[in-house]
């Protein structure tokens, strides 16, 4: 049985189906992708997940216990973490002080003995905020924000980590060390779940890959077999094929 | 039955006008956000501005009728629109709310100032008091009219709504303000025509409610809250609800009117049932609506840093110096009005981690005070200083109390929430007489006023006037200390956050009801502190010192001073009962506007949200980085100080004194601060990296070492090797 396994969720919002029974399983070790075209339903289903959105139907089922009916917080106790690709930083804090309350609240409830200011400097130096650190969240570029993002989900040593957009704004550079920290995530034992829209760094980095259209799954397989899918590159990768 | 319908027609005419003005209310808050607190008083100043047509200038009704709500209304609300509320675009819900609370307190300020209250005037019922038979019962012309224009005005809104075209936009405006803005739909007229309809169906109310409520600035002001429960009830959204509600509220009051007992054993608790009946079913809809979403994505203008060591340092010690210089030098008549700047100032203390870090709304601080009041009054027997602690004590538990019903709600409902229970307390609880429940016996304010006994420490009474206000001082700065300090703890950072984005806080597994409670019996707790040290000074404490109203300012200068400071706080206790009182001595012309003065000040909110606080202090942080000029401006206020404690000169010579040695010492410290500025210029220290790249030469000056930094920066000289020899030339250029 996978660590998460999310079952046939279908989301409404008033007459269009946002999601419609879609499934998506995710294992400790691996990173899962999850990819479609702006408004494939990819955010609800992070909502879903993460408690935010209550689906009309389907169920989130973590470790063996189901999460449909418990609260966002609940949820987060038993191991889940997520960014937001809107980002919802702490705006009148700093960039450290931003990943501290995230390690505080973790602290608060959780039996972990580690010194948070320490465990704070050690995902700083991970994630590669150090240059930053003292400086208000909202003075750093979108990309280093998204960081944070991911600094504050890791502080709260989850299970199953949810990106959404992560590397949003980076460069290049930047891009491929984010790819090798997920990586690194994966092999600590994260169950990584990635929405992006950086195919290079989708099919780079993800053991599986869902894909999303219109609320439906399209397709699920690794990054050869969704490649080479004919619908998929139909629906969503169609431009790139042609290209060279 | 003749009298269940006698009262049914008087409950229905009553609710129909709660739902005229309801609608006007809900109209306004969803085409703009702005949930307008003041809609009451502007029924009000419409009652009487027809007064002022119809009565005193003796006009025919109909006109009267014309130019107050087809064009003074009207105009009255798209100058509201266009000079206040459009700049409130993107502000955090408190600032939305000050602003309109402020409105309501400068409009009863106005009220009484064109309109002294001395005077008695009546607006006579429509048509007088002719009525027509129906049946069993007999209908007044005026009451068929009031009834016959609520229907009117829903059939009317009705087809604004849905078969005008301004009407559509309004509803998509509603839906999603940015979607319709970009599909073209004119939002600034939108928000004009709501305003001006919203104004209009105000005063229409107001008319109508003027003839059987008389014309009373703060009663028809406040009568109208009984509307927002009919707002409520229709989610602020659904203007048939919002008439279903005002039906139930207006009922409701009527039938209470007419069935309660008013003999037997119970009787004497039960008149202010009545008055109380409508924000208890506020505060029974509010509890019954479903659960809000989890806020998140909250981005708002403010920002409120943390207080650096010595900023903290230096208020503290300020506010101490404030204090000991007022203490010692103000005579004995005037420690008595100008120690509230203090004990007030605590209670304004309380709103600071709950309004300004957790972003919460509380109108009901004062009303805390008035619990403490009572309890020290009570419990502090013989200066008992356990008294403070008991205050304290009862008011967090009273606070959890009203706030774990109510901690679901946020933003505006909160705000309305606590605003009826401050109404609820002041209509009947703060009026019940002395009862028993059991064994335990509860004194309120008795027979209207109780005293207070002076605190005592280790024997000695502080009874006198200046050792009362040096009490005040000193919980002043401790509790101000103690704020500043949860500002940069673990309990403040999560305090900001939660203010933030609740979703994010649930999504790292924080519980955020045991937040929001402890915070606010934090908050209680510390205005029944206030409110037990402004009790000994009072010395002996009525209701209406701790009333809505009297609160309402208080909420209001705090948010103007700045919610997330101490400093904001200390700026409300000056503003309201040291800067007014004082410039009214001085001045005595400038007293009668003074009711006028605190809504004005308010309404400007909308410029500078974050307050008056950082531009003080940005001010003066030339002064207090500066240390030698600061230690000989502190040398020459301490001594300015001591002519007057030796009797050199009287007070006002001393502030003179005082006055010139700041303003000196202040352009001293800027002087040497431009100097320090120019040099480091000149010398290139200034941490240029600081700056972003796009704000070079604009929030500093452009210099042949910046232009030198933005290459660098860029990484430019790797591409372009020119980039440095072209250096010169460009920055002769812009010189």
């Amino acid at each position: 049985m996978p660590l998460l396994d999310v079952t046939d969720i279908t989301v409404r919002f008033g007459g269009s189906m946002a999601l419609n029974s879609v499934s998506l399983t995710a294992e400790p070790g691996q990173v899962t992708g999850l990819i479609g075209p702006n408004g494939a339903g990819k955010t609800t289903m992070f909502n879903v997940i993460s408690g935010l959105q209550q689906p009309d139907s389907g169920s989130v089922v973590l470790d063996g216990t189901d999460l449909t009916r418990l609260s966002p917080t609940k949820r987060a106790r038993r191991g889940l973490a997520r960014t937001f690709q809107r980002l919802e930083l702490f705006t009148m804090l700093t960039v450290r002080e931003n990943i501290r309350v995230a390690a505080d609240i973790h602290r608060s409830w959780s039996k972990s003995k580690v010194d948070a200011a320490a465990q704070v400097e050690l995902i700083i130096e991970r994630v590669g905020l150090g240059d930053v650190a003292d400086q208000l969240v909202t003075a750093v570029p979108t990309g280093q924000a998204r960081l944070v993002e991911l600094g504050r989900a890791l502080a709260c040593e989850p299970q199953v980590l949810l990106l959404d957009e992560p590397a949003a704004g980076q460069n290049a550079s930047e891009t491929e060390r984010f790819a090798m920290l997920l990586r690194e995530l994966a092999a600590d034992g994260v169950a990584v779940v990635l929405v992006e829209h950086d195919v290079k760094l989708v099919v780079g980095v993800c053991d599986v890959i869902n894909v999303l259209d219109f609320g439906r799954v399209l397709a699920v397989g690794n990054p050869a077999e969704i490649q080479a899918n004919p619908s998929v590159r139909e629906a969503y990768l169609g431009v790139m094929a042609e290209s060279p | 039955m003749d009298k269940f319908l006698v009262f049914t027609i008087v409950g229905l005419s009553t609710a129909a006008i709660y739902a005229v003005i309801a609608s006007g209310l809900v109209l306004t808050y969803t085409t703009t956000g702005v949930f307008n607190f003041a809609q009451g008083a502007t029924g009000m100043l419409a009652a009487f501005a027809y007064w002022q047509l119809r009565v005193d200038w003796g006009w025919p009704a109909p006109l009267a009728l014309l130019v107050v709500l087809g064009v003074l209304a009207p105009a009255f609300g798209i100058l509201l629109e266009r000079v206040i509320m459009r700049g409130l675009e993107g502000t955090s819900e408190a600032t939305k709310l000050v602003v309109s609370i402020s409105l309501l307190v400068a409009m009863i300020g106005l009220a009484q100032w064109l309109w002294p209250p001395a005077v008695s005037r009546t607006v006579r019922p429509f048509f007088g008091p002719s009525k027509i038979t129906l049946g069993p019962t007999t209908v007044t012309y005026h009451q068929l009219v009031t009834i016959a224009v609520a229907v009117a005005v829903a059939v009317g809104l009705r087809l604004l709504l849905y078969r005008t075209r301004i009407g559509v936009a309004m509803r998509a405006v509603v839906d999603d303000r940015s979607l319709a803005r970009l599909n073209g739909a004119r939002t600034a007229l939108v928000a004009r025509t709501s305003w001006a309809t919203g104004t209009a169906l105000a005063a229409l109310g107001g008319i109508l409610i003027a003839s059987s409520a008389g014309l009373s600035a703060t009663a028809l002001s406040l009568l109208i809250v009984n509307a927002y429960a009919a707002a409520i009830f229709g989610r602020l959204r659904s203007i048939p609800l919002t008439f279903l509600g005002a039906i139930v509220v207006g009922c409701t009051d009527a039938y209470l009117s007419g069935y309660l007992p008013t003999s037997g054993s119970l009787a004497r608790y039960l008149p202010g049932l009545r008055l109380a009946a409508p924000v208890i079913l506020l505060f029974i809809i509010l509890l019954a609506l479903p659960n809000q979403r989890l806020r998140s994505h909250v981005r708002t203008r403010e920002f409120f840093p943390a207080p650096s060591r010595r900023g903290a340092m230096m208020f503290a010690g300020f506010t101490a110096a404030f204090g000991l210089v007022l203490v010692t030098t103000l005579s004995r008549s005037d420690l008595t009005g100008y120690a509230k700047i203090f004990s007030i100032g605590i209670v304004a203390l309380s709103l600071v981690p709950l309004v300004g870090f957790a972003g919460q709304i509380s109108l009901c601080q004062l009303s805390f005070a008035g619990i403490g009041a009572v309890v020290m009054a009570h419990m502090g027997a013989g200066g008992n200083p356990l008294g403070i602690v008991a205050a304290m004590v009862v008011c967090a538990l009273v606070g959890g109390l009203v706030a774990l019903p109510a901690l679901r709600l946020s933003g505006i409902y909160m705000a309305l929430a606590t605003a009826s229970f401050a109404v609820f307390l002041d209509r009947w609880i703060f009026n019940l007489p002395d009862f028993s429940w059991g064994p335990v016996h509860i004194g309120l304010f008795g027979a209207g006023t109780i005293d207070v006994a002076p605190l005592r420490f280790f024997g000695t009474s502080l009874g006198s006037a200046r050792a009362q206000m040096a009490v005040a001082v000193v919980v002043f700065v401790a509790v101000a200390i103690l704020v500043m300090f949860i500002r940069i703890s673990s309990f403040g950072r999560r305090l900001l956050a939660v203010r933030d984005s609740e979703a994010a806080c649930a999504t790292f597994g924080l519980n955020l009801l045991g937040t929001r409670l402890a915070v606010f019996m934090l908050s209680a707790a510390i205005a029944g502190l206030g409110g037990a040290v402004y009790a000994t000074q009072l010395s002996s404490i009525t209701a209406t010192n701790f009333d809505f109203f009297t609160g309402l300012p208080v909420f209001m200068m705090v948010v103007v001073g700045g919610a997330g400071f101490v400093g904001g706080a200390l700026f409300a206790g000056i503003g309201l009962y040291g800067f007014l009182p004082a410039v009214a001595a001085i001045w005595p012309p400038l007293a009668k506007v003074q009711t006028l003065t605190p809504g004005l000040i308010g309404i400007s909110l909308g410029k500078q949200p974050s307050g008056a606080a950082p531009q003080f202090s940005a001010g003066f942080a030339d002064l207090r980085d500066d240390t030698p000029v600061l230690a000989r401006t502190i040398f020459g206020l301490a001594l300015a100080w001591g002519l007057r404690v030796a009797d050199v000169y009287q007070g006002w010579g001393m502030v003179a004194v005082m006055g010139v040695v700041f303003v000196v010492g202040l352009a001293a410290a800027r002087t040497r601060g431009d100097r320090r500025r120019g040099v480091e210029l000149r010398a290139g220290e200034v941490p240029v990296s600081e700056v972003p790249l796009e704000w070079m030469g604009l929030s500093v000056p452009w210099t042949a070492e910046r232009l030198a930094e933005v290459d660098r920066r860029l990484n430019l000289e790797e591409f372009f090797p020119l980039a440095a020899m072209d250096k010169r030339e460009v920055v002769d250029a812009a010189s």
